[in-house]
């Protein structure tokens, strides 16, 4: 029987080296690509989007748009975070609240996000649409994953707390955060990419002023392929660099709780 | 004075006690013993009030702070020793936690999350947080398992230290470790159960 071969375990400096080389081979990939099919309009060069990012830089206009949209997804985003965790909590405490709650998270989840754009465009201006939909599309995987989390509680331990009576403040700073946590944090890992990607295709399609979706929107209309992608890679590296902070926040915050 | 009467529990077919009676000396420790299934441990969660009886009544209870050494440790895996004992107490400060570690041969895993520790370490760890507790009576199940003799002499001198003068029912089967503790001592039967003073 032929055996399956296993990876090498691999040095952090060795993985992030290989790292780097496999995003090396698909940009010169991209780059041999462009150069094949030598029509900037269908596909740019990887050279002229850096050319294209780097003029972006120093325009007001360029950090204004980037704030304008971090702004708004962030703060769904966190928005999310807060209705997530209560209704799990509530959910967890109230068989009815579960009862209530389940089918409208299945709905949120099933339904294609360009109609909730459609429908949240008519009920509110568009500034305020991708505080909304980041803010819709996160709930359901916080809400599921905290609620998750508090029914994996350790029933043995919650019967040591009540032998010992632990008051509840305590009993949330030492059971229920630390045991939730790791299941937030995936929750988080999952929707960090999602709602940036949801935002600004709620922006795309609301056009509101002065936002990361106008700048892509502007682009597509006026053909201009390097600008298109270098918002993009914009999206990506601020999704990207939010995603690991929060991340690490996280784990700062797990690593000083189990600290004591 | 604790006092059980009368007391019926079954789980399903199986009848733990039927029509029992005891009482427990308050300020002394008393071992319970008895063969495995007699029902030790329910004992301990009737009192607890962990489990219902099914009829009967346990007075003597009420208002009172409880502390436990559980069979199965209870710690906040992915805390550490001090943490654990904070838990239960936060009156008491992290250097009196450090201290009570150390006189229990925890001095290097003070800042360890419990989960790297060995079953012996955990062990010793549960036993101190019932001990940081405020507490009128400490239950214990079956403490001194899984520790090396050495260790257990150790710990049984500190567990007799700190309990003086207090109500203590703990669970064991070995003998040796009851006369060890030291106290009365409740047999528990299939059919009966002997209550007997200490050896003087």
């Amino acid at each position: 029987m032929k055996q399956r071969r296993v990876p090498p375990e691999l040095t952090p400096g060795r993985r992030r080296f290989l790292r780097l080389g496999a995003a090396v081979f698909w940009i010169a990939v991209w780059q041999l690509a462009a150069m094949f099919i030598h029509q900037e309009i269908l596909l740019a060069s990887p050279v002229s989007v850096a050319a294209r990012l780097i003029s972006l830089l120093p325009e007001p206009s360029f950090w204004r748009a980037v704030l304008f949209s971090f702004s708004r997804i962030t703060l769904g985003f966190l928005l999310a975070c807060l209705c997530g965790i209560l209704l799990a909590g509530l959910a967890s405490r109230f068989f009815w609240a579960q009862v209530l709650i389940q089918p409208l998270m299945g709905v949120i989840k099933a339904t294609p996000v360009a109609s909730f754009i459609i429908l949240v465009l008519i009920w509110l201006p568009s500034r305020h649409l991708s505080i909304f939909i980041s803010l819709l599309m996160v709930t359901p995987i916080i809400y599921s994953n905290t609620l998750a989390g508090i029914g994996n509680m350790d029933q043995k331990l919650l019967e040591m707390a009540d032998v010992f009576e632990v008051p509840f403040r305590r009993r949330l700073r030492y059971f229920h955060i630390p045991q939730v946590l790791p299941f937030f944090r995936s929750a988080c890992a999952v929707s960090l990419g999602l709602c940036w990607k949801a935002g600004v295709a709620a922006e795309v399609i609301g056009l509101p002023q002065g936002s990361i979706g106008e700048r892509l929107y502007q682009a597509k209309i006026y053909l201009e392929t390097p600008e298109l992608l270098a918002w993009t890679l914009v999206i990506i590296l601020i999704s990207m660099g939010f995603e690991k902070l929060f991340l690490c926040l996280l784990d700062t915050v797990s690593h000083r709780l189990e600290q004591g | 004075m604790i006092e059980i009467r009368h007391l019926d529990k079954s789980f399903g077919e199986k009848q733990i006690f039927r029509d029992f009676s005891c009482s427990f000396p308050e300020g002394e420790t008393t071992c319970i013993m008895g063969p495995s299934g007699c029902g030790k441990t329910t004992l301990l969660n009737l009192l607890l009030g962990l489990e219902q009886p099914d009829s009967g009544s346990v007075s003597g209870m009420a208002g009172k702070k409880r502390s436990m050494v559980f069979q199965e440790n209870r710690l906040v895996e992915g805390m550490g020793p001090v943490p654990n004992l904070r838990l239960v107490n936060p009156a008491v400060t992290r250097k009196e936690a450090e201290e009570m570690l150390r006189a229990l041969g925890l001095s290097d895993s003070l800042h360890q999350p419990v989960r790297t520790l060995s079953g012996g370490m955990r062990r010793r760890v549960s036993i101190l947080r019932a001990l940081a507790a405020e507490y009128d009576i400490l239950f214990a199940d079956e403490p001194f398992k899984g520790l090396d003799e050495k260790t257990k002499s150790q710990v049984i001198s500190y567990f007799q230290e700190k309990t003086r003068g207090k109500t203590v029912l703990l669970v064991t089967h070995d003998r040796e470790e009851a006369q060890a503790v030291g106290g009365f001592l409740l047999e528990l039967g299939n059919r009966h159960c002997v209550f007997s003073s200490p050896e003087v």
